[in-house]
């Protein structure tokens, strides 16, 4: 058996943050994929912050994560709200399709 | 109690304001011109109320909120310079259909981020701070929801920015790990170059600071976001949160990081270094004024950063010249932008500006004024703002940089000349209706603020001397 420590949490994090790094850059198709990125690379950071409060046996980390969630969620419904009044005008959230402005 | 809750009195006051006028808003009919004036007087009364508070340092709230003379400082230049972005764009806000009441709310709810944030002395705070200025921010993008440019511009101002807070937010959360602590003083006790993780996060805050003052090569929202933007909101993107992430970086820079000065010291020279190069380089080939003012702004924030990278007192106060400076340029080169006005529409292109001289000869000295000044041509403002940052420099014996800055110095004078070159020697196509009571006023105290400058500069000086004691 292995011991599950502060690296493992810690690696957990960072795979889940460049994840949802990669997922922005790499996606070509839906603008709402990116808002799922930016979700990933918020709760990859959650991650980190508690697993950095239980083993230091400091509070802060946590209530800085639920402040985090908080901010999440605004993100996302702002992210949306966006993203539905581009629709209106383009008819379409596809990535390709948002270059109106060039160069 | 009541002496702890005065020292965070203007953000009481404010967001109080905020949630009254909100009310006032949503139950009575047409209320852009009673808000919009409420607003002003909001600001108004804030700025009396920091101006009354005394300058010396104090701490509440588990010492993660701080007043002192550097936040209030830069509290009364994002007051100031939101006031005079908001009046001089209320012509061309109830032209372009904009004058719904949420437009001045929102403002002042990315003003309340601000404070937070340069109050802040805690990465909790200042992570709330930060997200309240962009959450309104990204709002404000895509205020003209009807327009496929604005939209656009929201999108993507969202996208990149978002991405921003969460390297930021990494960043934050690595340095609780390695240091033990979110308290600004603390990290900077446990900071130091055998803790690689720390520094490790620095990077990552450092990216995130870099891209919410738009440095190379985080810049890439810049000119599109400029562009399509309705220019009221542009002008106000141009300046008010440029000076509240610039008061932040130098804060990071003061405070936390200031013992590993060494190694954020060569990232900031090559932020630095490559802002101002493509901004003298990527503005030549612009035909929209906007986009023409974002590269602009890019070159700018790389002379301010020049300063910061010193890692001297003198550096830091040098880049608050800088940017306080900077401010007094842009809020003129917007309000002008508010004079082109054809037929119910504005113009934004160059080549819109030709032969205005001819027909409107007080506006094309103002525009003469404000060019030389970006440009840094001396005896008027912007060759003070440079040439404090560059003596700081200097001092410091950095001469790569100073050379590399005086030479996209000269580059960049070569666009500001070329639209000038428009305005006095090309032939006169349009004439514009330049009946616009409020945006003649800025820009008539911008030109004054200018040209008046090298009479007093000691004047700027004295203020910034006190703002940074350790």
């Amino acid at each position: 058996m292995i011991e599950i420590g502060l690296g493992h949490y810690l690696s957990l994090g960072a795979i889940i943050f460049f994840l949802g790094v990669i997922g922005i850059f790499l996606n070509r198709k839906n603008v709402i994929v990116i808002l799922m990125s930016i979700e990933l690379i918020l709760l990859a950071v959650n991650i980190n912050l508690i697993s950095f409060s239980i083993f230091s046996g400091d509070i802060v980390g946590q209530i800085f994560t639920m402040l985090i969630l908080t901010v999440a969620a605004a993100e996302a419904a702002i992210g949306l709200a966006i993203i539905v009044v581009y629709y209106r005008n383009r008819g379409s959230i596809r990535v390709e399709d948002i270059h109106g402005m060039k160069g | 109690m009541i002496d702890n809750l005065n020292i965070m009195l203007p953000e009481i006051f404010l967001s109080l304001s905020i949630f009254s006028i909100l009310m006032i808003g949503v139950f009575t009919k047409n209320s852009f011109n009673l808000i919009f004036n409420l607003t002003s007087l909001i600001i108004l009364v804030t700025i009396s109320i920091i101006l009354s508070s005394p300058n010396n340092q104090e701490k509440i709230f588990l010492d993660s909120f701080t007043r002192d003379a550097f936040s209030n400082y830069f509290k009364i230049l994002i007051l100031l310079s939101s006031l005079f972005v908001l009046n001089s764009s209320k012509n061309f806000i109830i032209d372009n259909k904009l004058d719904k009441f949420e437009y001045p709310i929102i403002i002042l709810l990315s003003i309340l981020g601000m404070f937070f944030m340069v109050s802040s002395n805690d990465l909790i705070l200042f992570y709330l701070g930060l997200e309240l200025q962009s959450l309104s921010l990204y709002i404000l993008a895509s205020i003209d929801r009807d327009n496929i440019r604005s939209t656009e511009s929201g999108i993507k101002y969202f996208v990149l920015s978002a991405l921003s807070s969460g390297l930021l937010l990494y960043g934050c959360s690595l340095l609780y790990g390695f240091t033990g602590s979110t308290n600004f003083e603390l990290i900077a006790t446990q900071l130091n170059k055998e803790n690689a993780g720390a520094v490790f996060a620095m990077v990552f805050i450092l990216v995130g600071l870099a891209f919410k003052v738009s440095a190379v090569p985080f810049h890439m929202w810049t000119p599109d976001v400029y562009e399509g933007a309705p220019t009221s909101i542009t002008s106000y993107f141009a300046v008010v949160p440029k000076v509240a992430g610039l008061a932040l970086l130098i804060k990071f820079m003061f405070i936390p990081f200031s013992n590993i000065l060494l190694e954020w010291q060569t990232i900031i020279i090559f932020i630095s270094i490559a802002s101002m190069i493509l901004g003298a380089v990527a503005a030549m080939i612009q035909k929209n004024f906007k986009r023409l003012l974002a590269y602009s702004s890019i070159g700018h924030i790389g002379y301010a950063l020049a300063g910061v990278a010193t890692g001297a007192i003198s550096g830091y106060q040098s880049a608050v010249v800088y940017i306080s400076i900077y401010v007094v340029m842009n809020i003129g080169a917007f309000s002008c932008l508010y004079l082109l006005k054809k037929d119910g529409q504005y113009k934004e292109n160059i080549s819109d500006l030709s032969g205005i001289s001819k027909k409107h000869p007080l506006l094309a000295i103002s525009l003469l004024i404000i060019l030389f000044s970006l440009a840094g041509v001396p005896p008027l403002g912007g060759f003070f703002a440079k040439f404090y940052v560059f003596v700081a420099v200097l001092e410091k014996e950095m001469y790569a940089l100073a050379i590399i800055g005086l030479l996209t110095t000269v580059m960049s004078a070569f666009y500001y000349l070329k639209i000038i070159k428009t305005i006095y020697f090309d032939d006169a196509i349009i004439t514009f209706e330049t009946k616009n009571r409020t945006a003649q006023v800025s820009i008539f105290a911008c030109c004054t603020i200018l040209i008046t400058f090298f009479l007093y500069p000691s004047f700027l000086n004295n203020m910034v001397n006190i703002l940074f004691v350790s």
